[in-house]
């Protein structure tokens, strides 16, 4: 990879694991097991979208969707390239774990986009 | 054989031994090493289940009542629960590294390394508290 490809994909791969370590456990639970089980009364549809029209919140669930997707894409490349010894993968690899990253980034930011 | 052997960079294939791709069921920090690595998959769908929410949340109330109906099926009950558990392991191995990735210095010495894991968790418990109670009384 190339000179500057690399120390940003490390940036990302940090900054990401950041946003995902204190992001991920409380929405995870409350989303996951929390409101589907009935232990905490979930929001209302009508409260929950205000919520998220907020500009505010948009930006906040931008962060938090697309910079964990970039911390798994450098993450896992390593993970398939040393786990897997898929040696003569690595380009294959790359592009794959970074394109699934890149789209749902696309993906997110169109959603928040076109929330209003 | 020369004119079979090849070299990828900054591989070459003489004198390597294969190794099995097992080859980190033969110690248990190695077990944790690759469960470490392993909790990335359960970050990545996490953030793609979300994502698939918001859709539905901006698709209407139909398509998201919908969704919240397939979030409580035993399936996907099942995925989140180990889901959760991998990204706990995340969060507290991540917390736990900072020291060695992140020297932290006050007035010329070094903050104690507990100190600076130990932040980390005083943060995290203030910012999931703040996520909860927005979640659920924040928005009556």
């Amino acid at each position: 990879m190339s000179g500057r490809f690399t120390p940003l994909m490390w940036t990302l791969f940090s900054v990401g694991g950041t946003v995902a370590a204190f992001l991920f456990p409380v929405h995870l639970f409350l989303n996951g097991l929390a409101f589907p089980l009935g232990w905490l009364d979930a929001p209302s549809y009508d409260a929950l979208l205000s919520l998220v029209q907020h500009p505010i919140t948009r930006l906040y669930l931008f962060v938090m969707i697309a910079l964990p997707l970039f911390h798994w894409a450098h993450r896992f490349r390593y993970t398939l390239y040393d786990g897997l010894q898929l040696y003569h993968l690595t380009v294959f690899i790359a592009v794959l774990c970074y394109g699934v990253a890149l789209v749902g980034t696309a993906v997110a930011a169109y959603t928040l986009w076109n929330f209003a | 054989m020369s004119d079979l052997a090849h070299y990828t960079r900054y591989h070459p294939r003489w004198y390597r031994r294969r190794m099995s791709v097992w080859w980190w069921l033969k110690d248990r920090a190695y077990v944790k090493f690759v469960l470490r690595e392993l909790t990335s998959v359960f970050v990545a769908f996490f953030a793609l289940l979300y994502l698939w929410q918001l859709r539905a949340l901006a698709r209407g109330p139909d398509a998201y009542a919908e969704f919240l109906a397939r979030l409580q099926t035993p399936f996907f009950l099942t995925v989140d629960i180990v889901a959760l558990v991998f990204v706990l392991f995340h969060t507290i191995t991540w917390f736990n590294l900072t020291p060695t990735a992140m020297v932290v210095r006050m007035r010329g010495k070094r903050v104690p390394d507990p100190i600076v894991a130990g932040s980390n968790y005083v943060v995290w418990v203030l910012v999931s508290g703040i996520v909860a109670w927005i979640l659920t009384r924040g928005l009556k």
